[in-house]
């Protein structure tokens, strides 16, 4: 992929991560239960509406994990003006692990008292790329996972297990097992621990027909743990964040962490 | 000792608990532009479904429809695959059916207790519809239920006979 290009995606993502762009950053796949063998198709997305296409959200570094803990296909990974897509191949019965996430940096300072900034996935070249003059010197690291899980026949844990590695959530409920009026039970995890009062905010689809977001929220118990009773059939975005100090490069002074997942839950 | 034992759980499991264990379907004559016949799907489950018993599906063999059979597909049929369990067979056409699960040994064996049949069809490009039938087992005398649909099963009758 051409520099320029990556750079594009990287700023889009980065920006994305900041608070004065409050877009939702998503992805979708085509289904999430399915019961032979087939290509499933997902789209990333940066918008305000769930789910409307609005701006491409970059998927270079997309992973799918199957069933059994390997590497599952992914063919047409493409970037188009409003989204990305890219196919998922089905093939072994189980669950699928769908997962977007790429660290980065961004770096604030002053020249002359003027403000800029500068985005990129390596820290040591960005201090290096810094004016001599510079002052106020600030940098973020910012990790935005978007996942989302599919499922062939039985649903399986495999691929679900928690890396240990950034804000996960550990699926003591399957995400592919969600049905109206039920409740799912999950757990908040930062860096493999229970991460306790956070805030997760969930969206049902189809905002553009309604007049309100019907938007709620849940804050993670000292476990850890959430439990989302979903209203209705449908297609759910969850969003939730936080930020501490453990950064990856010592010069970083925060560390923010986005998860954003779709979910699906089914009539009974 | 060996042989005794062998002897006594032939006994237990030839033992039949009910005779006949008759369910019949009506599928409905439908008047649409396209019409496929439904995917039917036969069950048992108690109260707090600890146990879950499926009895047999009507399909055409186009497994990507299966899951719009989606209660049975949930409860059972996603952990199930081919040949699906119970008396499976190809889907039938409008009018009265009769099929009768006695024969299978995973009902006889069944603990006593309440239970429901549970009839599920989904049509492609049509609608779904459940209907759920109580019953006792083992049934001390013949017992009869009946439900009916609204779109996508006419009338279903169970019949116990012990």
């Amino acid at each position: 992929m051409p520099s320029l290009l990556k750079q594009l995606g990287l700023a889009t993502l980065l920006a994305a991560a900041l608070p004065a762009h409050a877009h939702k950053l998503w992805l979708l796949p085509s289904h999430t239960a399915v019961s032979e063998p087939q290509w499933v198709t997902v789209d990333a997305s940066i918008s305000n509406e769930i789910f409307g296409f609005e701006r491409a959200y970059p998927v270079d570094t997309v992973q799918v994990t199957g069933p059994s803990g390997e590497r599952a296909a992914v063919d047409n990974a493409t970037r188009m003006h409003t989204r990305s897509v890219f196919d998922v191949q089905l093939e072994q019965e189980g669950s699928y692990r769908i997962a977007v996430a790429q660290p980065g940096f961004f770096l604030m300072y002053e020249v002359d008292g003027e403000r800029k900034r500068a985005r990129g996935n390596d820290a040591a070249q960005m201090l290096k790329e810094l004016p001599a003059n510079a002052s106020n010197v600030k940098m973020m690291e910012s990790h935005n996972r978007l996942e989302t899980v599919v499922t062939l026949g039985a649903p399986n844990n495999t691929a679900l297990n928690p890396t240990g590695k950034g804000l996960e959530i550990e699926f003591l409920s399957h995400p592919n097992d969600l049905y109206a009026g039920e409740t799912a039970k999950w757990r908040l995890l930062v860096d493999g621990k229970p991460a306790r009062n956070l805030k997760v905010e969930l969206v049902p689809g189809g905002t553009r027909y309604r007049d309100s977001q019907e938007d709620w929220s849940v804050t993670s118990d000292k476990k850890g743990l959430v439990e989302i009773t979903w209203p209705s059939a449908g297609r759910y975005f969850l969003e939730v964040g936080t930020s501490d100090k453990q950064t990856s490069h010592p010069k970083a002074d925060e560390r923010r962490l986005q998860y954003l997942g779709t979910f699906e839950v089914l009539p009974m | 000792m060996r042989v005794l034992l062998t002897f006594c759980l032939a006994l237990v499991a030839s033992h039949s608990l009910a005779e006949s264990f008759r369910v019949e379907v009506e599928v409905p004559r439908l008047r649409v532009a396209e019409y496929h016949a439904p995917y039917v799907a036969f069950w048992v489950e108690n109260p707090d479904r600890s146990t879950i018993l499926p009895l047999g599906l009507w399909y055409d063999d186009q497994e990507k429809w299966l899951k719009d059979i989606r209660q049975w597909w949930r409860r059972t049929g996603r952990g199930q695959s081919k040949p699906y369990d119970g008396l499976t067979g190809a889907t039938r056409p409008p009018g009265n059916h009769s099929i009768d699960f006695a024969e299978l040994k995973a009902l006889q064996d069944l603990p006593p207790g309440e239970y429901e049949l549970i009839v599920e069809a989904a049509r492609e490009v049509g609608g779904r519809e459940v209907l759920r039938l109580p019953f006792q087992w083992p049934a001390e005398q013949a017992q009869t239920q009946q439900a009916s649909g609204d779109n996508e099963l006419g009338t279903v009758t169970l019949t116990i006979t012990p």
